[in-house]
């Protein structure tokens, strides 16, 4: 694909094979059902002067290689404090890791020591983060950033470093790499620096790749050129990856699974196709009908009254109660169990249940229940301070 | 069918546009250029930013048109341009069949009065120091006379119009959420009853379950007003729930322009075909075969000459896309493009008469 003039023609040269690379990376995984990255029931608190904020709260999915698992939700849903949790980036104080396991190609990672999860952190599972426009530094150019986590991670200089940043501009189908990575972000238009960003991610072959709303206020054309490469990259390394998204439409068009996340817990897992043709909880119901179609002339679209609520101060119940459609008195004592609907799909939802809390397993219905947050819990539990942070 | 399901069956969505309707906004021949520092001591040729190159849009009450395009394309200038916030650099503005640039001061308020806008970012859109009633009210203290009681009475009304709460008016800004905040906007915006709103880009800040709140709050007061929208969007879905006609513009000039039911289902311009191919699906079943462009939007610094999307052009005919920019041509009724593939244009050049040399566009 060529992205400018003449002098950065693409030549079919440009393009190595990764398979004769030698890039240290983590190859195929060795883990059983191909699963690569597991979470369950992660918990993720955060102390605030209004309380305790519980962003993730009992969050549990996983991705396979070569997969790509849509995780969906709005602003305050934890989608992306799952993220940061899985790469222990959560900023102590204020946050903490209370509980829950980060299963990373067979190892928990919470379990690790600060010095080994530096070394797999950008290296064995890798992050694009929102506005590649804004994440570079200006002030070093391409080679150098490109460069940084083959040279930490790895430990190469010289002629092999140069040879490894090149092979990743590469994958990327950054034009003209030699001479590119010279260059510095202000030189490169947002295309480019979107596709530098993806090349620092992928720099060290990781075995799973976070990007948390990598298009974000892209341009259309730019955007699917963007997804369409993530697509190649994907099918040639059998990278997994976990696209966090409010829009529909990169799910149905990237995501081979999706996880709705609402109010710091996921309500609703299944196959893309599930989720679009027979959504079972209300909440992705609602949102799918929310959004307009492109494809044909929608007459009206769904309007969810209210906001998505504080985290410090949820209502015992269902925190989407207020907002819900459906809604009956059970959803406002008891915050639902996770009912299996079909061949991987899941939900969280009392009209599954036909509103009837008998329907329900006592242990699983009191476990749910934790997601309820008292005026009075302000301090975070003793025995959480254990767990790694 | 689910509740969900039966409230969309039986909402409403925009009315039908009244082809009749007064035309409240038309331009013609809009441009706006931009001489950027250059030459040597003052002296040599200075670059032209060419942001806005002739445009002519028409807006009735009660209609809504998009202008849709991707960074560059000189949208946000032309929203600019009917704000009165820049001075054209050639062309005519028009308001309800005046021309704007030989409007007497008092006239061109009046003018201001009736073109309101309703911003992108409800964070930096709204003083953070002013209460949410000195918000609203500023427009009418500026512009008419209204007693305090007055402007008190209308800011309560308009608030409520919008879904918010009177006592809610006493908050600072800070205080809402960020689809509230969009609500207090178009508050403001409808204080002083304008015939126009220039929406730029309204929901894309906003989370998407709120964005159906505003669009549909958007739709209602169109019906309730009558109002007219000039709606700038990237989203091409939301333009095709909105709008009744749709602009696509490339490096100025727009490309094609008419009803937007036949520029979805029938797009004849070849950018306009590439940026619906390259559009997200709405389900995992749909696969579009994505028209790649060849390089990027190039700089409306010295546009390419001719039409400007002939560097880029998937069907280029030849020569002729390099020397001259099509005119508008209505291909079908109510759908005109701008490309030597179709209409007279095309009769011109295969028959070989000679072109003209400076394009007329119709009108729209």
């Amino acid at each position: 694909m060529v992205d400018s003039p003449e002098k950065d023609r693409a030549e079919a040269s440009d393009y190595v094979d990764s398979a004769d690379m030698d890039t240290d990376g983590f190859g195929p995984s060795t883990v059983e059902n191909d699963v690569i990255l597991e979470l369950r029931d992660l918990r993720t608190y955060f102390q605030t002067a209004y309380g305790t904020v519980k962003a993730v709260d009992g969050v549990s999915y996983h991705v396979k290689r070569g997969e790509t698992l849509g995780v969906v939700g709005e602003s305050g849903s934890g989608k992306s404090v799952t993220a940061l949790s899985i790469m222990r980036l959560i900023p102590s104080p204020p946050g903490y890791i209370v509980g829950g396991e980060v299963i990373l190609d067979g190892e928990n990672v919470l379990d690790l020591s600060d010095g080994d999860m530096a070394k797999i952190r950008g290296s064995k599972v890798g992050m694009i983060l929102q506005d590649p426009m804004t994440a570079l530094n200006p002030v070093f150019n391409i080679e150098n950033q490109v460069g940084e986590a083959i040279r930490i991670h790895q430990r190469v200089k010289g002629q092999t470093l140069v040879d490894k940043i090149i092979h990743s501009l590469r994958q990327v189908r950054i034009p003209a790499a030699e001479s590119r990575m010279k260059d510095f972000p202000h030189q490169l238009s947002g295309g480019m620096r979107q596709r530098v960003v993806g090349a620092i991610s992928i720099s060290c072959a990781p075995i799973v790749l976070i990007a948390d709303e990598p298009t974000t206020a892209l341009d259309v054309t730019i955007q699917a050129g963007y997804l369409r490469l993530l697509k190649e990259i994907q099918a040639e390394t059998g990278v997994g990856i976990i696209f966090i998204t409010h829009d529909f439409g990169i799910v149905a068009k990237m995501c081979d699974r999706v996880a709705v996340m609402y109010a710091g817990r996921i309500v609703e897992t299944g196959d893309v196709r599930q989720i679009f043709n027979e959504p079972a909880h209300p909440y992705s119901e609602a949102l799918l009908a929310s959004v307009p179609k492109l494809e044909e002339r929608t007459q009206r679209l769904y309007s969810i009254e209210g906001q998505p609520p504080p985290l410090f101060d949820l209502p015992p119940g269902c925190p989407f109660a207020p907002r819900c459609a459906y809604v009956q008195d059970v959803c406002r004592e008891a915050y639902p169990v996770r009912s299996q609907i079909g061949d991987e799909h899941t939900a969280s939802c009392w009209k599954i249940l036909d509103f009837d809390m008998s329907k329900a397993d006592p242990e699983e219905l009191a476990a749910a229940q934790s997601v309820n947050v008292s005026a009075a819990e302000k301090e975070v539990p003793a025995e959480a301070e254990a767990v790694a942070d | 069918m689910t509740t969900i399901q039966e409230q969309v069956q039986q909402g409403e969505g925009i009315i039908p546009l009244d082809e009749n309707a007064e035309v409240i906004l038309e331009t013609r021949g809009l441009a706006k250029h931009f001489e950027l520092a250059g030459g040597f001591m003052g002296f040599g040729t200075k670059p032209t930013l060419k942001a806005v190159d002739g445009i002519d849009v028409v807006v009735r009450a009660g209609e809504t048109v998009g202008l849709v395009g991707e960074s560059g394309c000189g949208k946000s200038t032309t929203a600019k341009l009917l704000l009165g916030l820049e001075k054209p650099t050639d062309g005519q503005i028009f308001f309800k069949g005046e021309d704007f640039t030989k409007m007497s001061r008092a006239a061109k308020r009046d003018y201001r009065k009736n073109v309101q806008a309703v911003f992108q970012d409800p964070w930096s859109s709204l003083n953070p120091r002013m209460r949410v009633r000195a918000i609203v009210a500023e427009p009418l203290q500026i512009v008419t006379k209204m007693t305090r009681g007055q402007i008190n009475t209308r800011v309560d009304e308009v608030i409520e119009e919008v879904g918010l709460n009177p006592y809610q008016a006493n908050l600072y800004p800070h205080e809402f959420s960020g689809g509230q905040r969009q609500r207090i906007g178009v508050a403001r915006a409808l204080a002083l009853n304008p015939e126009v709103m220039v929406l730029d880009e309204p929901v894309s800040a906003l989370d998407v379950s709120i964005r159906a709140q505003i669009l549909n709050l958007l739709v209602d007061l169109q019906k309730e007003h009558n109002l007219a929208y000039l709606m700038i969007a990237h989203n091409l879905a939301t333009v095709r729930y909105m709008c009744h006609t749709t602009a696509v513009m490339y490096l100025g000039t727009i490309k094609e322009i008419g009803d937007s039911e036949p520029i979805f289902t029938n797009p004849l311009h070849p950018y306009t075909q590439a940026l619906i191919s390259a559009a997200l699906p709405s389900h995992p079943d749909i696969e579009r075969e994505e028209i790649i462009l060849p390089g990027e939007v190039p700089s409306p610094v010295n546009p390419p000459s001719g039409c400007t999307f002939n560097p880029r052009c998937p069907v280029k005919i030849g020569d002729v896309c390099e020397t001259w920019a099509p005119a508008l041509t209505e291909e079908e009724r109510r759908h005109w493009v701008s490309c030597h593939l179709y209409g007279d244009a095309r009769e011109a050049f295969e028959s070989g008469q000679s072109a003209p040399t400076a394009p007329s566009s119709d009108e729209e």
